[in-house]
């Protein structure tokens, strides 16, 4: 392709990629770099309907001219980063030098609201991720050797999960487990303990939002994988197949092989989506007891007073997680196309 | 889209408004938009304000649940996208916090002679806002299960705690108590009126220091951990409507509950008679002896945008001080709400209100820093309610969580 005829196919994508990526992306780096203005407080006296109190409240006049030229806000480098809200460097050294086993450690850092979030976060990525693609996978090989005719009832059903919007389809679940939902009261006479509900327990909470995970993003799996198979050669798993190769064998050494690179690929989005985790939290109600890195920006931005550098500082964090995370993948890629 | 679905709602009421009424509120130029919560009350205000729509004044209005989301930025424009914003003592200090909202006084001077003094919030001696109506969290309660273990109505926590366990062993419910504890805002609020209800301080007073790690906040927390114990185990996903869904479904006797919801418990809709003709509004709550109610007084008012037109001020200014006037007063709107305007008499459904005024509750704190601890609270006090931590190290997590969002915010240096 000639220079000027690559210079305008890629233009737009280019323009649109700045635009939405790059620009943000600056956008957050620099918010998370500087705090608000010291803000001038004075004493006043407040009068309602309730009668008057004594309060405090902000100098709009004195704190406008902090402000004035310096419209970020202050300087505070990598000081939010650092903070308790975030990578809580102080508080994790003194975890470290306070406790004397590692379970003590542990439960420590687990009372800090970044690692809180990663706990939940990595766990959910790293069990939903390879759940998804065996689920994927297995779906997509039984609808392959379904009868013609069921096939496309079978696609229709198995993508129902990704059809319905997230949100609904976690509050579905939602009200399934509550203690009188279906699955709550079955759950309760099979163990025979009344007390028993999903949505108090944390292992419970953590195992239904996994379960969600994999119920919602299978079909995503599943349809990248069914469409992979309609590409496997037929001469060589027939061949395999006069070879004496039981069905088990050809799966293992046809059909997998020939649907690495579309694992590779199912992994790397799976991998970027579980890790910003955020809607079955919000609908689950189940910040008790599994928070992530998008629902701690949610809950910065959602407070009566927004907490704009702290949003920003975990929204770094989160982009650096996903870079870190995405490496070794993307570095497999890399080789691949190297070697072709 | 459902911001368009508004708009299209209050303009057909003004379009019908407008071929009975006539009234024109004596705007006869300017722009008013308004943001608020969505609740029939607001409704109600809202849509008398589009009657003072007319062609040459448009009028409209964005409800939603998430407007705390979106007034600030849309009044942070010049001009701004809302010429008003409805708010509560609470909700105001983000928009002072970032000089949003102008004094109302030179408007009132001009056209405003009638409202009320009662209605006017001032700020510094500055009228910054115009309330209409006043909420609380008081108790309600089921007559016939307190009657069954002959039981007076309960004034503290301590007599709901004892009353909830007679019902308990008398097998009448399993879980007796309800509230609204779901995890975030609505548990800090929980925290916030039992705290108060305890004489404490949030503040070292005149500073933005947090003072709630003492024994008054450890008392309030291990309260509410009593409390859970009587409520049902999912007790930290119920929201208030979460709550009503347990009460109307018969699950609960005794809770502390807004006034605002008070009128959704003790009609016919959502519940057995046996449970809406039994609902009761009760007083406060105290807790402890320090003889302060464990809640916190609410209103709900207007304000006026700093960033528009003087033409488009006046013309919300005269918008809103009809759509929060006496005539907005009838029959179904009665009801709706605990109205501070003149001519709005108290039925049995907003007695809880008015005793929470009578026993002389506290107001919200209204504090430049205040949301910031509300949000700290929020997400920290679960771990204790769940037995993961001590009531100290959860009132420490607060602290610190607020600390450090307080210094990002220049509060704390």
């Amino acid at each position: 392709m000639k220079h000027k005829t690559f210079f305008w196919f890629v233009l737009p994508s280019t323009l649109a990629m700045l635009l939405f990526i790059f620009l943000p992306l600056v956008s957050i780096i620099v918010q998370s770099m500087f705090v608000a203005h010291d803000q001038v407080i004075v004493s006043v006296e407040n009068c309602g309907p309730f009668g008057c109190t004594q309060s405090i409240m902000v100098d709009q006049e004195a704190t406008e001219a902090l402000k004035s030229g310096h419209p970020f806000g202050q300087f505070a480098g990598a000081d939010i980063f650092l903070d308790r809200g975030h990578l809580a460097i102080a508080e994790v050294g003194q975890a470290w030098d306070g406790s004397q086993t590692w379970r003590e450690f542990g439960a420590q850092m687990l009372n800090l609201p970044f690692y809180k979030a990663m706990s939940f976060t990595l766990t959910f990525t790293f069990v939903v991720t390879p759940l998804v693609i065996l689920f994927g996978f297995a779906i997509a090989v039984a609808v392959n050797s379904a009868v013609k005719v069921v096939r496309g009832p079978l696609i229709f059903f198995s993508l129902l999960p990704m059809m319905i919007t997230p949100l609904v389809g976690a509050l579905i679940l939602f009200w399934m487990v509550d203690a009188r939902g279906i699955v709550g009261t079955a759950l309760i006479s099979l163990s025979g303990d009344p007390s028993l509900s999903v949505k108090a327990s944390t292992p419970l909470m953590w195992i239904m939002l996994i379960v969600y995970g994999v119920w919602h993003s299978a079909p995503f799996a599943f349809i990248v994988y069914y469409a992979g198979l309609q590409t496997v050669n037929s001469d060589t798993l027939e061949a395999a197949q006069i070879d004496g190769a039981s069905r088990a064998q050809r799966i293992r050494y046809v059909v997998v092989p020939h649907l690495l690179p579309l694992t590779t690929f199912i992994a790397l989005m799976q991998l970027m989506d579980n890790f910003r985790v955020f809607e079955p939290i919000v609908s689950f109600a189940a910040s008790a007891h599994a928070t992530s890195l998008s629902w701690a920006i949610y809950n910065d931005l959602g407070g009566e007073t927004r907490q704009l550098s702290s949003a920003a500082a975990t929204s770094v964090l989160t982009v650096v997680c996903i870079i870190i995370l995405l490496t070794p993948v993307l570095i497999r890629t890399w080789r691949d196309f190297g070697r072709k | 889209m459902y911001m368009w679905r508004k708009v299209a709602m209050t303009t057909a009421f003004a379009a019908l408004a407008g071929t009975t009424a006539m009234a024109n509120c004596g705007i006869d130029t300017g722009r008013v938009s308004i943001v608020g919560n969505e609740f029939p009350a607001i409704q109600t205000v809202a849509a008398a304000a589009a009657a003072c729509g007319s062609d040459a004044a448009e009028v409209k209005s964005n409800l939603t649940a998430d407007h705390q989301k979106i007034n600030l930025a849309g009044m942070l424009g010049d001009p701004a996208e809302y010429t008003t914003a409805i708010i509560a003592n609470s909700s105001i200090i983000a928009l002072m916090n970032d000089d949003v909202i102008r004094p109302l006084d030179d408007l009132i001077a001009a056209h405003g002679a009638d409202i009320p003094a009662k209605q006017l919030i001032s700020i510094n001696g500055k009228v910054m806002a115009v309330a209409f109506m006043a909420n609380a969290q008081t108790l309600a309660y089921r007559a016939d299960v307190l009657k069954e273990i002959g039981v007076e109505p309960p004034k503290s926590y301590e007599e709901m705690l004892a009353a909830a366990e007679m019902i308990r062993e008398k097998g009448i419910m399993e879980n007796p108590i309800g509230g609204a504890y779901a995890a975030g805002w609505n548990l800090a609020e929980e925290f916030v009126n039992m705290y108060i209800g305890t004489g404490g301080e949030f503040f070292t007073p005149g500073t933005a220091e947090v003072s709630i790690n003492n024994e008054k906040g450890v008392a309030a927390l291990e309260m509410m951990k009593s409390l859970t114990a009587y409520m049902n185990p999912d007790y930290l996903t119920h929201d208030s409507n979460g709550t009503q869904a347990e009460w109307e479904a018969g699950n609960v006797a005794l809770m502390s509950m807004w006034g605002s919801r008070m009128g959704n418990l003790m009609d016919t809709e959502g519940s057995e008679p046996v449970v809406y003709e039994n609902t009761m509004v009760g007083g406060p709550l105290m807790v402890g002896d320090s003889g302060v109610p464990a809640t916190t007084l609410w209103w709900d008012g207007w304000t006026v945008a700093k960033n528009v037109s003087d033409e488009d001020a006046t013309a919300t200014f005269l918008a809103m001080k009809e759509a929060t006037s006496p005539a907005i007063l009838n029959d179904t709107t009665m009801a709706e709400a605990v109205w501070m305007i003149d001519g709005y008499t108290p039925a049995p459904v907003s007695a809880g209100v008015f005793a929470a005024i009578a026993a002389g509750s506290q107001p919200y704190p209204m504090l430049p820093f205040m949301g910031l601890l509300h949000t700290a609270a929020g997400d920290n006090i679960a771990d204790f309610l769940q037995g993961k931590e001590s009531a100290e190290q959860a009132l420490a997590d607060i602290e610190a969580a607020y600390t450090a969002a307080a210094t990002e915010n220049g509060f704390l240096q």
